[in-house]
């Protein structure tokens, strides 16, 4: 039955993993092996018996759903009584029903909010926090960025809907500062919705990229800066130049989770709007809940969550290339 | 009396008593299904956010002390998703509150009532109170065996505010629709919001309600009862449901709603409606409790008909609870949905706690509640509904997810101007097909 939901999980996970696993530079197998004294040998072993309850917890909870979730999209299935075999039936369903596709066109239109403003906030904030604020302050600063992270969701989602509401906060500004004829129901109007839904990504993501990405400017050696300025750079050339381009990794890391969010989004997209209205802000992990859970069609909802999973694969790979290539 | 006479009098009276007995069946027992004497634990599952069955649990407890009770509470929305796994799973419920039942009763994970229904003659209540929890053969509701139980009979129609109401001079309910369509412009002439209604899809849109209601003005109920029962060619595409389906556009684009009406969450708009904003607000009995916290302030009338002298029609649905097929204590569960019904303390409870009519057997006594409070109209409605048999299911439980994937994306695409009266009902309809395809 949950199948459906931790394919999603799943595929965020599995690229967590592999970012983690390619580190590791391949050693060339055949002369491993023949260098491979007893002792080595028993090391090894130990090694394995130290991974084994990780790898045992991630075989049953990430790759075992996942293999499930594969299987079900090819039948016809309750998740009660008996499976029938379809096929591609299902994955024939998903291109055809234009509602199912739409979801995966808002899941792109997310991106923009969920990823790139996030990221590119995220660089400018540390960066400024970076150089102005380095005691107290900055840390206060950076706490009160991240604490959309600690925020259960649900609650912030209920507060958000009172702040975008008709008769909410927001729309109290607007109007004081004489914008009152942009004042509407945020999340109730088909072309705002979406946008707005991006606003709460953005601001739940805002901190995690520019706690990452100052932490990685913490690492940087301040000597390149200094004989950067020596040779009369300003902040913005110092900026393009030489903290872009060293926190390649720290951007390729934000980028992944963030794309990724934005892709499998569920829970925001949830507490916001559930998907309404009309369809404006249905996204792909919405439509698998309903079509699992509400409509019972296992089989459907499977076949969607791979399709999402290979196409946020398809995504992340080459951020994933970018961010490792070294140009130093 | 000589004894003679005695004699033949009883010998009568046993001859009579004879042909009234029906035939002992040596299979079963004739006792009627009870909860024994024995310490015994129902194990339920009750929705959160309602007293009603949680109140009922507590005084059957008091009544017969050898029960106990191991409730558990889940949200609505969330008893949609995990009842399947409840009804299958290892530890099935003896009683559950049920969102809909046409799948589990197929997939066998109901027990099937119809063994109970005769020993404690439900057969021989109102007809419209438990045709609704059957399910035929062919997974039609409306008929064959008994799948579940009402806890109590809801009611659908109009509440309204009576001091605003005042205030633009109806005195009186509105008797035809053509009235209530002038007391509708009043209201907005006057400035008042005519209408509160919500339309989240959090919430699911509430503009369904009307929309049936007007439905029903327009034309019969059967077809559209046909329709939620998932009889076989019925369909919501017919010429008087696209007249129905036009006047609400016509409300709509009227601003007889919010404006931000697609954003307002259902607790929103009663919260809303109660304070003060909108003359009207469609919706259902099950806020009665609310309502009457503030006495004499709100009323209640039906859907006023076509034409004058018409019989007004209501959604009325039973507030439906099961029996898991595999449930280990079925015979007390279904003698605490027989007791909650026909026990005098549990119907005041049922009446006062949830503001419903507790159904149970025609010609028992309505339990008392106060004249000037809501509740004494919706249950004087019920009442004009059971007469005149138009009491209708609602169109949002036609399928599990026709309301998620029909109804609200579809109505909230009209109150955006996106989508009109003809173009709603094929979209429903087109959805309806490809779910019931499935």
């Amino acid at each position: 039955m949950r199948q459906a939901q931790e394919a999603t999980c799943a595929c965020h996970l599995m690229v967590l993993k592999m970012m983690r696993s390619d580190d590791r530079s391949a050693a060339p197998a055949f002369s491993w092996w023949i260098a491979l004294s007893k002792a080595i040998r028993r090391e090894t072993l130990i090694g394995w018996l130290f991974v084994l309850p990780a790898l045992t917890m991630y075989a049953v909870f990430v790759l075992v759903p996942f293999l499930l979730s594969v299987r079900y999209s090819f039948y016809r299935w309750d998740g009660i009584g008996p499976m029938t075999w379809v096929g591609f039936k299902n994955y024939r369903t998903v291109l055809e029903v234009p509602n199912l596709l739409e979801t995966i066109y808002n899941a792109f239109r997310l991106v923009a909010y969920f990823s790139f403003i996030p990221v590119t906030l995220g660089l400018v904030v540390a960066s400024v926090m970076y150089r102005v604020a380095t005691g107290s302050f900055g840390a206060a600063a950076r706490t009160v960025l991240f604490l959309p992270q600690v925020i259960p969701l649900v609650a912030a989602g209920i507060i958000w809907g009172w702040l975008l509401a008709l008769p909410g906060l927001i729309n109290e500004i607007l109007r004081a500062v004489g914008l009152g004829s942009v004042t509407r129901a945020w999340l109730g109007d088909f072309d705002w919705a979406l946008p707005s839904v991006g606003l709460i990504g953005i601001w739940v993501l805002l901190g995690f990229c520019t706690v990452l990405l100052w932490t990685g400017m913490t690492k940087l050696d301040p000597a390149l800066y200094e004989s950067a300025r020596i040779d009369g750079a300003g902040w913005f050339t110092e900026f393009i130049k030489i903290t872009v381009p060293l926190l390649r990794h720290e951007i390729g890391v934000c980028l992944t989770v963030t794309v990724t969010a934005a892709l499998a989004a569920f829970d925001i997209v949830y507490v916001a709007t559930a998907g309404g209205p009309g369809n404006a802000t249905a996204v792909p992990g919405i439509q698998i809940y309903i079509l699992a859970f509400t409509q019972q069609r296992i089989g459907l909802a499977s076949a969607l969550a791979v399709m999402l999973m290979i196409l946020v694969l398809v995504v992340i790979l080459p951020i994933q290339r970018l961010s490792r290539e070294t140009t130093l | 009396m000589s004894t003679t006479r005695k004699f033949f009098c009883t010998v009568a009276l046993l001859a009579i008593l004879l042909v009234a007995m029906p035939v002992p069946n040596p299979s079963t027992a004739q006792e009627v299904p009870n909860c024994g004497t024995e310490p015994i634990t129902l194990n339920a599952y009750f929705e959160t956010g309602f007293d009603l069955p949680f109140k009922l649990a507590e005084e059957f407890a008091r009544q017969y002390p050898n029960v106990t009770w191991d409730i558990k509470q889940d949200q609505f929305t969330n008893l949609i998703n995990s009842t399947p796994r409840l009804l299958s799973g290892d530890n099935p419920p003896d009683l559950i509150r049920l969102p809909t039942m046409v799948s589990f009763a197929k997939q066998g994970l109901l027990k099937n009532l119809d063994e109970y229904a005769a020993a404690f003659g439900w057969n021989e209540w109102p007809v419209p109170q438990i045709n609704q929890n059957r399910v035929a053969e062919d997974s039609t509701r409306g008929s064959g065996s008994l799948y579940a139980m009402g806890l109590n009979y809801s009611l659908t129609g109009v509440f309204y505010n009576k001091e605003l109401a005042a205030q633009i001079g109806m005195t009186e309910p509105p008797k035809t629709l053509a009235e209530f369509d002038e007391v509708l412009a009043r209201a907005k002439e006057a400035g008042l919001l005519p209408i509160m209604m919500w339309g989240s899809a959090k919430s699911g849109m509430g503009l369904a309600f009307p929309l049936q209601n007007l439905m029903a003005a327009y034309g019969p109920v059967e077809p559209i009862n046909d329709w939620i029962f998932q009889k076989p060619g019925a369909t919501i595409d017919t010429p008087t449901n696209l007249l129905a389906a036009q006047h609400l556009q016509r409300w709509i684009e009227s601003g007889y709603f919010p404006p931000d009406i697609n954003a307002i969450e259902y607790t929103d708009a009663n919260a809303r409606f109660v304070e003060g904003e909108g003359v009207f607000i469609f919706n259902g009995d099950w806020e009665n409790a609310r309502y009457d916290t503030k006495p004499g302030k709100f009323g209640f009338f039906l859907m006023p008909p076509l034409e004058a002298g018409g019989s007004p029609a209501a959604m009325s649905a039973p507030l439906t609870f099961g029996i898991a097929a595999r449930a280990k204590h079925a015979d007390c569960a279904a003698f605490f949905l027989n007791w909650v019904a026909t026990d005098e303390t549990a119907r005041q409870i049922n009446v006062t706690v949830g503001g419903s009519n507790p159904g149970g057997p025609a010609g028992l006594p309505m339990p008392s509640v106060a004249p000037d409070s809501v509740t004494n109209e919706t249950l004087a409605a019920g009442v004009v509904i059971g007469e005149a048999g138009t009491a209708m299911d609602f169109i949002a439980n036609a399928t599990s997810a026709i309301f998620a994937q029909g109804w609200t994306p579809e109505l909230q695409k009209m109150v955006a101007g996106k989508q009109d009266a003809a173009g709603l009902l094929k979209a429903v309809q087109e959805e309806y097909e490809r779910q019931l395809a499935e």
